[in-house]
């Protein structure tokens, strides 16, 4: 026998499998293809405080072992999120979930957390300042040392839950975000967020995207995500959520050696619906070829 | 309800110069409706491919696609006998119950193919379908004899006056009296049926989708309704719903 449990700042998860934000909707939709209380967690679809429509339509352009988008935080809102979505999602996921927060000011980000604190079957705050998919706002924060510093510090003094900040790649240096994040009083990190990419339509001669640009993710990525997440781990005690292209059992146990404590699967959600569930089922053959016996034993391992 | 599953590729011949047809045998118990789409893995491409349900029987779904890019040319190559990975069942799918007895349907070019089976369920249920195909021009024309075989009465346009009627399916609409519309086609001819039509209807749209089943959110119109996902909320909408 395999264990597979790990735990995220005393929040115990039954295993490190936990769907990434903006790829499993509210999660109840995909109660459709399975029972979705296996998952460790699920990560919410990204929540603002007032409901936004999002980015004009085409949102999504294909590349190679990936896909970029641009959806631009589409969500109700986080009053209707927490009266509407969580009871829907309670009803078919009986384990407790991640909010993931969005704002465009600091007052947005502590007025969403501070909603989200109350609410029963949320149980960590994954703060997001790397949305590449919004004007000033989401990455603006994420991008300077200063301002992840000062998200992190109000959201933390707002609210009694694990605060996790997730990180853009798209910056100079990781490091001194996540090591500002820690100064803050952060209690875990999410990383990465999508790179920034674009594809133009040869017909057209313009952009796929309406946006022109978006978020990057998918296989294609997973390599600097895991370099990403092997240097955090270097720089930083608190826990790491990985993510970026994650895409087979063998993928989880590597971001694990590279210091992840957990890990989220974003963009195989897209093109298979049963990815987490493919995945969390393949854990146990995976370990054993690799004489694992504890997950929790290899957090970290490679350095 | 979805369901992904294996089917085995029966066939995959060509209809025009750009048009193929592709006969998939496998579990259909999940597709309930015309109208609704399957969304094909396609080896060396990480988005699948949305393609409609033309037909349906038993074990055996056709789908008539468009090669528009390189994944769709690439689906274009796969050989009888193949194995393909499809999520099928999605999308919300016409509503059959709205039709009256003298339903009309509209289609323009690769907008065609969702409304055969549209026409055969309603054609089953004692409609006398009433069927206007839209195309470019004679040598894009498909599946107008099957058409004729199950329709009550149909009209082919071509843009180029190639064949029948020459023009756009909105000059040849107006010759019918209908009870209810239902259409699927480019946004243009789209808008020009909604503009020129006496009665109630549904518009099937088009939209670049990442996952097809409604996680991503990648392809959300507004609607008088709200906000709607093409994939899962779509992508047939009520006429009286759409805005432009």
């Amino acid at each position: 026998m395999v264990e597979l449990e790990t735990s995220l700042s005393g929040v115990k998860l039954s295993n490190p499998i936990i769907p990434a934000s903006g790829t499993f909707g509210f999660g109840y939709e995909f109660s459709e293809f399975y029972d979705i209380n296996i998952l460790g967690s699920i990560s919410l679809k990204g929540t603002t405080k007032s409901p936004r429509f999002g980015n004009p339509t085409p949102r999504i352009a294909e590349c190679y072992s990936g896909i970029i988008n641009s959806v631009g935080l589409q969500n109700p809102g986080v009053e209707k999120v927490i009266s509407e979505e969580l009871p829907k999602l309670a009803k078919v996921y009986k384990k407790t979930v991640i909010a993931n927060i969005s704002g465009f000011s600091l007052d947005e980000y502590v007025y969403c957390a501070e909603k989200f604190d109350n609410a029963e079957n949320v149980s960590i705050l994954e703060i997001n300042i790397s949305c590449p998919n919004v004007h000033k706002g989401g990455m603006a924060f994420g991008t300077s040392p200063e301002n992840a510093y000062a998200v992190t510090n109000a959201v933390k003094k707002a609210v009694k839950k694990p605060v996790y900040i997730k990180l853009s790649p798209n910056v100079t240096d990781i490091k001194k975000i996540a090591s500002a994040c820690e100064d803050g009083g952060a209690d875990g990190l999410s990383l990465i967020n999508t790179l920034m990419g674009m594809r133009i339509d040869l017909n057209k001669k313009k952009a796929v995207i309406a946006n022109k640009a978006g978020g990057f993710s998918g296989p294609a990525v997973f390599p600097v995500a895991l370099k990403m997440v092997f240097d955090v781990f270097e720089t930083v005690k608190i826990p790491i959520i990985g993510m970026g292209g994650i895409s087979s059992a063998e993928d989880v146990i590597e971001m694990m050696l590279a210091g992840a404590t957990a890990v989220q699967v974003g963009a195989y959600n897209l093109i298979n619906p049963y990815a987490c569930k493919e995945i969390i089922e393949n854990l146990p053959a995976v370990m054993e070829k690799y004489n694992i016996k504890n997950l929790k034993d290899i957090i970290g391992g490679a350095h | 309800m979805y369901k992904k599953n294996n089917y085995l590729v029966l066939s995959n011949i060509k209809l025009t110069e750009n048009i193929f047809e592709m006969r998939l045998k496998g579990d259909t118990e999940y597709i309930t409706k015309p109208g609704q789409f399957i969304n094909i893995a396609i080896n060396g491409f990480y988005l699948r491919r949305p393609i409609s349900v033309c037909d349906l029987n038993e074990d055996i779904i056709t789908i008539i696609y468009k090669v528009v890019g390189k994944g769709t040319e690439k689906l274009s190559t796969i050989k009888e006998g193949s194995i393909l990975d499809v999520l099928t069942g999605l999308g919300n799918g016409f509503d059959i119950e709205l039709s009256g007895d003298y339903p009309l349907i509209i289609g323009g070019g690769v907008g065609v193919p969702p409304l055969y089976y549209l026409a055969k369920k309603l054609s089953q249920e004692g409609k006398k379908v009433i069927a206007v195909l839209g195309f470019n021009s004679k040598n894009e024309i498909f599946y107008e004899d099957k058409f004729k075989k199950i329709c009550y009465n149909t009209a082919v346009t071509t843009v180029d006056g190639s064949y029948e009627n020459k023009g756009y399916v909105t000059s040849v609409m107006d010759r019918f009296n209908y009870t209810y519309f239902y259409a699927c086609g480019p946004q243009p001819m789209l808008k020009a049926v909604y503009d020129n039509a006496k009665t109630l209807g549904e518009l099937s749209f088009e939209e670049r989708m990442g996952c097809g089943f409604g996680a991503c959110m990648g392809c959300t119109c507004k609607t008088k309704y709200g906000n709607k996902r093409i994939c899962k909320d779509g992508p047939v909408l009520k006429k009286e719903e759409v805005i432009w």
